[in-house]
């Protein structure tokens, strides 16, 4: 195997940027997507795994229909309903940029994931909890940001982590729909410097990057927020 | 250090399997013996490369390319003395070329431009297309020309030439126009369809295949400046003169005979399936004179005519 590695510093024949110039904007592209869509999917996963847990019928019944009309379809599906069939259906949406209906085709698909999740950290902790909270005079929302919420938080945070690094590497998908980020750059930068294997493992050493560093920066909120003695908090 | 010794066996582990399959490669350069081996050859075709390679639906293939790679199995069954099944692999304009290269297919008969970078990987038959391109619009658009795309947005497909040439034109001719990739040529189409973009820029053939498959033919057109000529020709692996000379002397043959150009009016002047309209693309002038001195020249001999 003979490497090449100098193509990287090419001109891609506009006569100013070089396929690294590509790359690294396309690794930024990546970590927009992802991390435009973890905004989306931590806040409605979170409230829609809460009210999965809520005593009214009616609210866990919608929450529990978002979950399942997010999860039962495959994420590439999703993305095209959202850029293709969508806006056929509501015309002004014709005008909205491809980023951010990837952003919330990407955030929408997470959010169940992550609800999922909120739902059985809940459900992890003991009834006596929400009973205590409400004995003590809290109301229900009180109830749970003062009593539950803080605790399910801490308990689901390492499957958190996983959605979280999850999320980089789902957002490859975004390349379906015209956004030029890392797998984009991947395939057109493989065809045009017929370099495939030093492209591949390029952009391979960037998704293992960026997940890293979601991993070992949620490991660190994971130590500083443990509660001593608790599920979890070691000792 | 059972982290070190863990990951030094997966290196080694690594290195023992990358061997192996060089290994694999090298026993299967010729692709007459492999054929002759397994009594099959596998035809790489694509999904919607109209009228050159396309599915007809339920796993079935045809096309102008597709015929003519009919032709040349034709010939390699009878030089290895037996009847080989065909087995068609579908490709897309990504992988193409590493699926060739690996053996997952043995000839490529979609749409692939033979030029300098791709000839370094893989071989070339004689060219039997030469594609132009141009862009797609819709019919009521008014855009006739290049000029007239500055601030529109314009469609092409990833992996493809085509990126390549709307980069360099768009920086000649300081147009400023947003580009939008779709995944394949059905997608890009679709980005034009569903009004995302305001044209697509691609091979004339393969436009005018969408565009005869669409719901509304009349309501596309293709117009523009010819924005670079293409040689396009079926493929194979590097390295493997057996397999070069079977493919050219079939080729050679069929364009003695008439047959290659008998083969030109089926699929690009007459009524083809799945809609039974006709893509309506008369034969150019360098692909007639292609047919008098066939060659296989790459894309960048044709540039600096």
């Amino acid at each position: 195997m003979n490497w090449e590695w100098q193509f990287f510093l090419r001109d891609i024949g506009d006569g100013e940027t070089t396929y690294l110039d590509w790359m690294i904007s396309a690794w930024g592209w990546t970590l927009a997507v992802a991390g435009c869509a973890w905004v989306v999917a931590l806040l409605f996963g979170s409230i829609i795994g809460t009210l999965r847990t809520v005593p009214n019928r009616w609210l866990a019944g919608a929450a529990n229909a978002w979950v399942e009309l997010f999860r039962n379809i495959p994420l590439l599906v999703q993305i095209f309903l959202w850029y293709f069939v969508v806006p056929t259906l509501v015309p002004p949406l014709q005008q909205v940029p491809s980023f951010i209906m990837v952003v919330l085709g990407l955030g929408f698909f997470t959010s169940a994931r992550v609800a999922e999740q909120v739902r059985a950290g809940i459900q992890s902790l003991s009834r006596g909890q929400r009973n205590a909270g409400l004995a003590l005079g809290l109301t229900l929302p009180q109830t749970y940001r003062f009593v539950l919420l803080p605790m399910a938080f801490r308990i689901v945070l390492p499957p958190l982590t996983s959605e979280a690094m999850n999320i980089i590497k789902n957002s490859s998908v975004a390349f379906a729909v015209s956004i030029s980020e890392l797998t984009m750059f991947a395939m057109q930068a493989q065809e045009e410097t017929s370099r495939g294997i030093e492209v591949y493992l390029a952009v391979t050493s960037l998704y293992i990057v960026s997940t890293m560093v979601v991993n070992r920066a949620l490991a660190y909120v994971e130590t500083r927020v443990r509660v001593p003695g608790y599920v979890g908090g070691g000792k | 250090m059972k982290l070190i010794s863990a990951f030094a066996a997966v290196i080694t582990l690594g290195a023992t399997l990358s061997a192996a399959l060089t290994g694999t490669a090298i026993a299967q350069t010729t692709t007459l013996k492999k054929a002759q081996d397994s009594g099959e050859i596998i035809m790489g075709v694509r999904e919607s490369s109209s009228p050159l390679s396309f599915t007809t639906g339920n796993n079935q293939f045809a096309g102008y390319h597709v015929d003519l790679c009919l032709a040349i199995i034709d010939k390699i069954s009878q030089t290895v003395g037996k009847k080989l099944n065909v087995k068609y692999t579908p490709v897309t304009s990504q992988n193409r070329i590493p699926l060739t290269q690996n053996g997952t297919v043995d000839l490529e008969c979609g749409s692939t431009t033979n030029n300098a970078t791709r000839q370094k990987d893989v071989s070339f038959g004689l060219t039997t297309y030469m594609t132009e391109v141009r862009m797609a619009v819709k019919a009521s658009s008014g855009i006739t020309s290049i000029a007239q795309l500055n601030g529109k947005t314009v469609a092409t497909t990833t992996g493809t030439t085509s990126v390549q040439t709307l980069r360099k034109h768009q920086r000649a001719a300081k147009a400023n126009f947003k580009e939008l990739f779709g995944k394949d040529h059905a997608d890009s189409f679709l980005l034009v369809e569903s009004g995302r973009a305001d044209a697509f820029v691609m091979d004339d053939n393969i436009l005018a295949g969408l565009i005869a498959n669409a719901k509304n033919p009349k309501d596309y057109k293709i117009v523009g400046e010819v924005l670079s000529v293409e040689p396009i020709a079926v493929m194979f692996r590097k390295d493997d003169p057996g397999m070069k000379r079977v493919v050219d002397i079939t080729i050679r043959e069929m364009m003695e005979s008439g047959a290659l150009t008998k083969l030109y009016t089926k699929w690009f002047l007459s009524p083809i399936p799945p809609k039974n309209t006709s893509v309506n693309l008369p034969m150019g002038a360098t692909l007639k004179g292609l047919i008098k001195d066939p060659n296989d020249k790459p894309m960048e001999a044709y540039a600096t005519k």
